[in-house]
């Protein structure tokens, strides 16, 4: 099973190949074949997973040549680190619970819309995996065609506009990215680095003077992505015209590229920069997380609340990264996931209520609790989980991060973002005050269905998540641990590791000797742990948000 | 007594020229002595004649012959080049007959004109002498004037092949003018003697004779090629022009014309070479940003998509500024991949207009996509194709083209280059959103799509993802016959 990746990249895009042939009038046989082609892949995924050697190197990789022309080296470079196995797990876990959410909602064009759904996938999968930069672009850059359809075709009144803006916006950021790309490439093969292997460019120590550039085309692109204040103006338009499923995804997985793409290259590619822009990109983080919230407060549109929403929680997900230790960066990775189970749920209720209502206005509902009861406890939950209660996932997410962020140098940037977490609590239950609560006097919900045994199955897993990574999510910070301290040794940039080895050098002599050879050890790595005093704790696994509580 | 001696004549490498000619000849004469009725067995006949000649070409694809005293080459360059000019007539060939018998002018002779013109693009990139390029290059462009007003009976297509006919040979002109100049400084129009003179020139850059002559010759290429601020002619043409020619005539001549420029400026004039890539670098930008800039007001499909080939000839000018391997081997690449992907979206607009080349508007296309999905798929690769976005042809064209500038430290020219290309995406998409996300205004005949116009679809639509997932083959060849130029 060396191919494992592949298979897993590949398996929906065969699944197109097998659409194309099923007619378009029997709807059933297209949703369940595709439900069918996304369950098999989530299953395959799994055997990832279980095959993955809990270290910090690439595991399952294929490395065979592609394009090799004039100076350039393209090879099909693939594999999963810790920090990418999760995102991959995700990617394929919500996969199967979107088509199964598109039901009732889609009725209209069953089989371009299932088209799109896989081929969103190949391209998630296979960006979350790239080795190889060029192949890591060309998947970022398919994932944008079939989302741009999935919102053109099938979004709301204001489509179009909001399906331009999404492509236009995110485009020119890539394109940027794109041209410090290929200029990386040209210092790196001047230094001998011969192909377009991400871990080669990781040994190159550029000149800040260009690192500064680089790293500024790079977070454009991926603060677009993510999406960072100000640049977030294209996500609650996307997001409000999109088809549930479209939502989901994008909520769910597409953000999180943004914040990979920091994680995987514009931090570790150019480290001494990203140190230099970590108080102006904090400061945006938390921005973001405060203004989001602030606007989220004030919505009419439920979903466009939850849109909102989502900024602020990417927010704290920035402010993890940055804090360039391994809670913050555990804490971030963590919230990734969280917020692609808490938020991609919410999207989902959403669309349950608006299949039945056809709005999405606050002010239209009222007292659904007495109606809906089975629905009331299942929005409850995921509010309760959006907002960070202890118990759910959300809670150790964001503890991470502010625990990470207040023993860093960002201290004071982490306090106000801790602010977020109460506007965040204020926002998401006056809305579910509003939706749930209070009397039920709009004889048009008076009527309403509780959920069917579909929806309860979409739900549950999403569910079971939220109460398992609350209470128990060892397994998964213990997955990504390995790779994510070596990341945040490998960001550390050179000039504070010499500062740092100075600092020791003065006590022990020995400890800088010995830290000499442990440099050598790891050849290329920028190593040295011992030095920052706050790191020794986080070194067991045991990182225990319930025993900080 | 001076005997005049006689060169050793090698027909080899003009061998495909040779053959198309007496076809086309041949063809003008069953044309004249056949009883009238549909004349589209002549393009069948054309087409398979350029498979032949493709096939010739191709024989000699790793070969490498210099005839006529050095006047003709048969190289890997010009190999690269034919393959071009043979794709893009036989597709145009291809999707002619049914355009044109809607517009009732189906007439015998278009197909022997396109032989034509073929002859003289083939010639342009095989020619190693002034003369060479120019005898070529004036049988391209009669042939093209003719083909632009073809349509004799609409008055668009008399305006653009008057129009085409004026505003060429004012070019010809300039481009006539700067051979004589580069004849008078150099004394030679072999390329390979202008080459050596120059560099024994101690200060060519001082030379007003040579820089004259240079400077013509840029501007006479820089017309053929359609860069701003010498593009005045190319919307009215393409839009005027039979839909058909204006495939042909955006991707073959325009190929032609780089294919001469390129040999005569890396050969003749490496030299001069910081003079005329600061030129290039200016027209470029002006290229690039002029056609993209116009482009997003075009309601007109096919003026839409001539500001969009000016654009284009912007991009690959960013690759021959760069002027090195890497960005001119991607003008090779590019100028295929283009015409794959050009003549590609002209034959789906030939399938959605109707006779009088009206509904051609994008509003016309509303609803296309779920009433003939398979055409609308192929239209919606070549614009992606167009735009930029992979995995397809035009983006691993651009990807090669603005490497080569960045590669020679033209960082901000890709810059700017990317930024048009996002410019451009714009109104790529809105091409996509009338077909996918806007309701029909009227119902759509339903267009029958005949077997040549199939044939060339599925082509063009291989072509543009093949060249997008696995380029290397090509970027190979392309780049090892720039090297040998």
């Amino acid at each position: 099973m060396s191919n494992i990746l592949s298979l897993t990249t590949f398996l929906p895009i065969l699944g197109v190949l097998i659409l194309f042939f099923i007619p378009k009038e029997s709807k059933s046989v297209l949703r369940g074949f595709t439900f069918a082609v996304t369950l098999v892949t989530f299953l395959v995924s799994l055997l990832i997973l279980t095959g993955f050697q809990t270290n910090a190197e690439f595991q399952f990789v294929e490395n065979v040549p592609w394009i090799a022309a004039g100076p350039f080296v393209m090879r099909y470079n693939i594999g999963v680190d810790g920090i990418s196995l999760w995102l991959v797990i995700l990617t394929t876990f919500i996969m199967p619970i979107s088509v199964m959410s598109t039901w009732k909602a889609v009725e209209d064009k069953v089989k371009e819309y299932m088209i799109c759904i896989l081929i969103l996938e190949t391209s998630l999968i296979g960006a979350f995996i790239s080795i190889d930069m060029f192949l890591f672009y060309i998947y970022w850059e398919l994932m944008l065609i079939p989302m741009y359809f999935m919102i053109g075709i099938w979004g709301g009144k204001n489509r179009l506009y909001a399906t331009m803006k999404f492509f236009i916006y995110t485009m020119v950021g890539s394109l940027l990215m794109l041209v410090a790309f290929i200029y990386l490439y040209m210092i790196g093969s001047q230094a001998g680095i011969p192909d377009f292997s991400v871990l080669h460019f990781y040994n190159l120590h550029l000149d800040p003077s260009v690192q500064m550039w680089m790293f500024i085309a790079f977070a454009l692109a991926f603060a677009i992505k993510v999406p960072m204040f100000p640049l977030h103006t294209w996500l609650p338009d996307a997001h409000t015209e999109a088809p549930t499923a479209g939502s989901v995804i994008l909520a769910a997985i597409m953000l999180k590229m943004g914040t990979y793409g920091y994680v995987r290259f514009a931090i570790p590619l150019f480290p001494e920069a990203a140190h230099r822009f970590a108080p102006l990109l904090a400061t945006l983080a938390v921005i973001g997380i405060i203004y989001a919230a602030l606007v989220a407060m004030v919505q009419e549109d439920v979903k466009k609340l939850v849109a909102y929403s989502s900024v602020a929680h990417l927010g704290f997900v920035m402010l993890g990264i940055f804090a360039f230790n391994v809670q913050g960066m555990t804490g971030s990775m963590l919230q990734m996931l969280n917020h692609g189970v808490s938020t991609g749920a919410l999207f989902l209720i959403v669309g349950f209520i608006y299949e039945r209502r056809h709005t999405r206005l606050i002010t239209d509902f009222g007292g659904l609790a007495k109606q809906m009861p089975i629905f009331a406890t299942m929005f409850l939950i995921v509010t309760l989980s959006s907002i960070g209660v202890p118990g759910t996932n959300g809670f150790v997410g964001e503890f991470l991060v502010l625990i990470g962020g207040y023993e860093s140098e960002l201290r004071w940037w982490t306090v106000v973002a801790a602010s977020g977490v109460i506007f965040a609590a204020v926002y998401m239950l006056w809305m579910f005050q509003r939706v749930m609560f209070g009397e039920l006097n709009n004889p048009k919900n008076q009527k309403l269905l509780d959920l069917d045994a579909r929806e309860i199955a979409i739900m549950v897993p999403l569910l079971l998540l939220i109460f398992v990574m609350g209470v128990y999510p060892n397994p998964f910070i213990a997955k990504m641990d390995p790779a994510v301290k070596k990341l945040v040794s490998q960001i550390r940039p050179a000039s504070m590791d010499a500062a740092a080895k100075a600092l020791a050098a003065v006590p022990v002599a020995n400890a800088a000797e010995s830290n000499e050879t442990s440099e050598q050890n790891h050849t290329g790595m920028p190593a040295g742990h011992p030095v920052i005093p706050h790191e020794g704790q986080s070194t067991s696994p045991a990182i225990n948000p319930h025993e900080a509580k | 007594m001076d005997m005049i001696t006689m060169p050793a004549i090698n027909m080899t490498p003009i061998l495909p020229e040779i053959f198309l000619s007496v076809l086309a000849m041949a063809l003008l004469l069953i044309n004249v002595f056949s009883p009238g009725g549909s004349k589209s067995y002549l393009g069948y006949v054309s087409f398979i004649g350029i498979i032949a000649a493709a096939v010739l070409v191709g024989a000699g694809w790793n070969g490498y012959i210099e005839s006529f005293n050095g006047a003709v080459v048969l190289d890997k360059f010009a190999t690269f080049f034919k393959m071009i000019f043979l794709l893009s007539a036989g597709m145009a060939i291809l999707i002619t007959d049914q355009y044109m018998e809607r517009e009732e002018c189906n007439h015998g002779e278009l197909y022997p004109i396109i032989l034509f013109t073929t002859v003289g693009m083939m010639l342009m990139a095989s020619g190693t002498d002034l003369m060479t390029i120019f005898l070529g290059l004036e049988l391209m462009s009669v042939s093209l004037y003719v083909l632009a007003g073809f349509n004799r009976k609409n008055l668009k297509s008399n305006e653009a092949g008057l129009k085409y006919f004026l505003l060429g040979s004012f070019s010809t002109g300039f481009l006539l003018y700067g051979m004589a100049l580069v004849y008078g400084a150099t004394g030679t129009t072999r390329i390979s003697k202008i080459a050596q003179i120059v560099a024994q020139m101690t200060m060519p850059s001082s030379n007003i004779l040579l820089l004259a002559g240079v400077l013509l010759l840029f501007t006479g290429f820089a017309f053929k090629v359609a860069a701003a601020p010498f593009h005045m002619w190319t919307p009215d043409v393409y839009e005027g022009a039979p839909t058909p020619m204006t495939a042909f005539m955006s991707t073959g001549p325009k190929a032609a014309a780089f294919a001469a420029s390129l040999r005569l400026f890396l050969v003749a004039f490496p030299t001069l070479q910081v003079e005329w890539s600061q030129l290039l670098w200016v027209l470029a930008v002006v290229t690039m940003t002029v056609g993209n800039i116009t482009a997003l007001r075009q309601d007109n499909i096919k003026r839409m998509l001539a500001y969009s080939s000016i654009a284009h000839a912007g991009y690959c000018l960013v690759g021959f500024t760069a002027g090195n391997g890497t960005g001119t081997s991607a003008i090779l690449f590019y100028m295929l991949s283009y015409a794959l992907m050009n003549i590609g979206a002209f034959a789906i607009i030939i399938l959605v207009a109707k006779k009088g080349e009206s509904n051609g508007t994008v509003m016309d296309l509303a609803g296309f996509g779920f009433k003939h999905p398979a055409l609308a798929l192929a239209m919606t690769v070549f614009m992606f194709s167009m735009a930029g976005v992979p995995p397809t042809a035009g983006f691993i064209g651009k990807f090669y083209l603005f490497s080569g500038a960045i590669q020679q430290g033209y960082i901000w020219l890709a810059i700017l280059g990317v930024l048009n290309s996002a410019a451009s995406v714009y109104y790529y998409l809105r091409v996509i959103v009338y077909m996918y996300m806007k309701d029909p205004t009227e119902e759509f005949e339903w267009t029958k799509v005949t077997a040549p116009v199939a044939i060339a679809l599925v082509l063009s639509v291989a072509g543009t993802l093949v060249l997008g997932v696995i380029p290397s083959f090509v970027l190979e060849y392309a780049q090892l016959a720039i090297r040998l130029l």
